[in-house]
């Protein structure tokens, strides 16, 4: 019964979706508001059907219904509730329902916001979501519905549909096969959804740019309105991100956090659009240039969005066969090919319209920097495409099958990320309109002196790796940058109004949230590079198989091999656990437990570090084998990561950041200046 | 304005020569390999450069896979023979192909692997000089000689920024 209601409720969201696409453009072409009014309800509605769908797989999730196929691939008894409940995302179909879920929530906030002054986006706004959710429903209804129950005919043959088949009867398990062991930890609880968000939020200011397109807005109304969604989105996406890297450097013991995985950089590529966006928009709304360029930077985001679960829902990452024998895959190819050419085409529609009055006029301006940032965001983005796409082209062209891994990303982006540190440093301090290598020059000589200081003390220090030095003076330069512009800013208040320094560092940066909680996002992303260099210069590793009381050591630890204890769990897990003294300069500093866990309903193991984190470095301690029967030896291999706690600290600050830059403004009629008033409006009155 | 868009000629043709080749240059990431006893540290050593040649994406210094294990023993057997690092790597790629080093050889159509990223960023630096061909000179106010004291500039510039967020 549940099963059904929640089939029943994905089958009537889908046919509501495609009323309310009808609706609003019959209500659009014949301008009857009543008929857009229905469609915005038709919005509305998708949001309830969709949850009580989700809710009803949930359902099935946590209580064991077995007979649905989706079910049994994706739990097992021995699974704790909160899993259960989580395994919504766990498995293909699942996560489709609940990508359509999100996607129908933020539509429904959308939808809910007052839509008086801008009407005439209403019922574009309507198609481009709700067309975006109905090929989501489609999948899920159609391709990959996680409501199918599993049926066994007269024959005794098992076969997976919705409706039962003439004779057959219900399948049914006494047990399923279980979550993905590499799924079962809190970062991939909440990785995931956060990712998804992202994803989907980034939807909204898509429909609005396409709205804009449609009505012939060239005005940068759409960007004011969308200014917070895509800053939401970004910080979602941004939150995944650091997340993942996380569970990555928790879970998958190979004692990093970024691997350039093709499905990792399927959710970083929207990320680097998404981010040169932000910093292009800014250009439009101080100037009204770069109109062309912000079409193009949304569309981009939006296609990658959907590229990005279609690589990673479509099975072409593992071979360009697979993607031909997916069900899936075809579809979003279909779909992501259609919605991209479909927005060039209207952006080439509104070239002209969409021409700027303003000029450049200084190679040193801010928007011109802004406009360097975004070419190393695109040469990035260039190479993140490439080097994902170029396994498959090459597999199709030549047959063979090749690695595009870290070596080629890191050789080809490092200095692009070099480039964008030291424009981080540089922008802020640039004024819009014009700057000279005077002026910039006068505004930096102070910070770019304190600055110098890091590398000389890294010299003195003993460090001698160009790259290090080069890096740690970037950041530097950006973190004294960036606490100058809080200082100056501070001060001018100061000088002027007599506020006392805190005070006055206060209210600045609550006038202009967006732009101090940019500055601390910097802040974010320097400590997130100093971590970075941390691990890719300074990592070192040493493997051994040692005897119980024996040791290995790096970097001035001793790691010694105390005991072994292999037992099973009453979740189907077998455990190996090791106890490991650590040791620095004599000094005991405790026990480390690494471990393997074998999970027997999924045949696969999992290697789970023992870890000693501080500021200055990681202590990461892997099990790799061990004697059988006796236990008494063992292999370990030990990664020594210096700095890599930068990097997590980095992220807590910039998802700060973001927070401050992204929280609304009590003065709302400041972001409502400059609007003109809508066409759509005056002839609804 | 000739002057200008000399000067604008001249930081895209630099910017472009940079460009290049960062993404060409190669930098010295390589480890120091000697041959010799075959610790794990030296099988490690090579084959962290190898991928697993049945798994998706996971180097082979890392693969918990029992295949991967012996893969690993192959190297080390292969040291305690005497074979160099590059000898190893090419009895890999005999035997399970090119998909088992991290990059694809630069030879034949993998080429284009790293060609295209260049010439993507060359074409992006192109788009960039063209916005800039039409830059205009800014008004004399703003000229050294002119220029107000720079805290006092600040805060101008300041308050604009604000009042325009």
């Amino acid at each position: 019964m549940i099963i059904d209601l929640g089939y029943g409720a994905l089958v009537i969201a889908f046919l509501v979706s495609l009323y309310g696409i009808f609706a609003a453009i019959y209500g659009e072409w014949k301008k009857k508001a009543a008929w857009v009014e229905s469609a915005r309800l038709a919005m509305l509605l998708t949001f309830p059907l969709i949850t009580i769908s989700a809710a009803s797989l949930i359902y099935a999730l946590a209580n064991g219904h077995y007979e649905l196929e989706y079910v049994a691939s994706v739990t097992s008894n021995s699974m704790p509730l909160y899993l259960k409940v989580t395994a919504l995302w766990g498995g293909q179909a699942g996560s489709l329902v609940f990508w359509s879920w999100l996607l129908s929530l933020f539509t429904t906030a959308v939808t809910l916001r007052k839509w008086d002054r801008d009407r005439e986006f209403l019922p574009w706004v309507i198609v481009v979501s709700l067309v975006t959710l109905t090929f989501f429903l489609i999948l899920v209804i159609f391709v990959e519905n996680p409501f199918a129950r599993l049926w066994q005919l007269p024959s005794g043959q098992v076969v997976e549909t919705m409706v039962a088949p003439a004779g057959a009867q219900v399948f049914l398990r006494a047990d399923g096969r279980g979550l993905n062991p590499l799924l079962r930890h809190p970062g991939m609880v909440i990785h995931p959804p956060m990712l998804y968000l992202g994803f989907v939020a980034f939807v909204v200011p898509f429909a609005f740019a396409i709205a804009a397109l449609v009505t012939n807005r060239a005005d940068d109304r759409w960007i004011r309105i969308t200014r917070r969604w895509t800053l939401v989105a970004w910080l979602f996406l941004s939150l995944g991100l650091v997340l993942g890297g996380r569970w990555a450097y928790d879970v998958l013991g190979w004692g990093g956090y970024w691997g350039w995985d093709p499905v990792e950089i399927a959710a970083f590529m929207p990320w680097l659009t998404g981010t040169a966006f932000l910093h292009s928009v800014m250009i439009q709304e101080k100037r009204g240039m770069m109109k062309h360029w912000n079409m193009v930077l949304i569309i981009l985001t939006y296609s990658l969005v959907i590229f990005g679960t279609f690589l990673t829902r479509s099975g072409v990452l593992s071979s360009v066969h697979s993607f031909a024998q997916s069900a899936i895959g075809p579809l979003f190819f279909a779909f992501i090919a259609i919605t991209f050419i479909v927005s060039l085409s209207l952006l080439i529609s509104r070239w002209d319209s969409l021409k700027s009055k303003g000029q450049m006029t200084s190679l040193l301006s801010r928007e011109a920097l802004f406009m360097y940032n975004n070419l190393l965001f695109m040469g990035i983005l260039v190479v993140c495409f490439w080097g994902v796409i170029f396994p498959l082209i090459s597999e199709l062209v030549t047959g063979q099958k090749i690695t595009v891994g870290p070596p080629f990303y890191e050789r080809a982006t490092a200095p692009q990320f070099a480039g964008l540190l030291l424009l981080m440093g540089v922008a802020p301090l640039a004024a819009w309109r014009h700057s000279t290598f005077k002026t910039l020059g006068r505004a930096a000589w102070k910070p770019t002196l304190v600055s110098l200081l890091v590398p000389v003390i890294v010299i003195i220090g003993g460090l001698r790796q160009p790259a290090a030095i080069l890096g740690f003076w970037l950041a530097a330069f950006v973190v004294c940058v960036t606490l100058y512009e809080f200082w100056r800013g501070a001060m001018a208040r100061h000088r002027r109004a007599g506020e006392s320094l805190p005070v006055a560092l206060w209210r600045l940066a609550g006038r202009n949230r967006r732009r101090y909680g940019g500055y601390i996002i910097h802040l974010g992303v320097v400590l997130m590079a100093i971590g970075i260099i941390g691990i890719e210069v300074f990592q070192s590793e040493t493997q051994g198989t040692l005897a119980q009381g024996e040791s290995l050591t790096i970097q001035g630890y001793t790691v010694t091999f105390e005991s072994l204890n292999v037992f099973d769990t009453s979740e189907g897990r077998n455990v190996a656990r090791a106890v490991v003294n650590v040791e620095k300069d004599g000094r005991n500093l405790g026990e480390l437990y690494p471990r393997r866990d074998y999970y027997y309903e999924a045949q696969q193991p999992m290697t789970i570090p023992g870890v000693r984190s501080t500021m200055e470095d990681d202590l990461y301690v892997l099990l790799v084998d061990w004697e059988p029967i006796s236990t008494q030896g063992a292999t370990f291999k030990i990664y020594h990561n210096p700095l890599v706690n930068w990097l997590w600290l980095g992220g807590i600050v910039f998802i700060l950041g973001t927070l401050v830059a992204a929280w609304p403004n009590k003065d709302k009629e400041a972001v409502r200046s400059r609007v003109s008033r809508p066409r759509y409006a005056a002839t609804k009155a | 304005m000739n002057f200008t868009r000399r000067k604008v000629s001249f930081l895209f043709a630099l910017m472009a020569m940079i460009g290049v080749l960062l993404i060409l240059i190669n930098p010295a990431y390589a480890q120091d390999e000697t041959p010799g006893t075959p610790t794990d540290n030296e099988v490690n050593a090579i084959a962290k450069q190898l991928y697993c040649p049945v798994c998706e994406n996971i180097p082979l210094d890392v693969c918990p896979t029992q295949a991967c294990a012996e893969w690993r023993e192959l190297i080390r057997l292969k040291l305690s023979e005497g074979w160099d690092e590059g000898q190893i790597k090419q009895y890999f790629v005999e035997q399970y192909g090119a998909r088992v080093l991290s990059s694809p050889p630069a030879s034949g159509f993998n080429w284009l692997v790293y060609i295209i990223p260049a010439v993507g960023i060359l074409i992006g630096i192109f788009l960039l000089y063209k916005a800039f061909q039409s830059l205009r000179a800014p008004l004399k106010v703003d000229e050294e000689d002119d220029l107000p004291e720079v805290d006092d500039d600040y805060v101008a510039r300041l308050e604009d920024e604000l009042r325009n967020r």
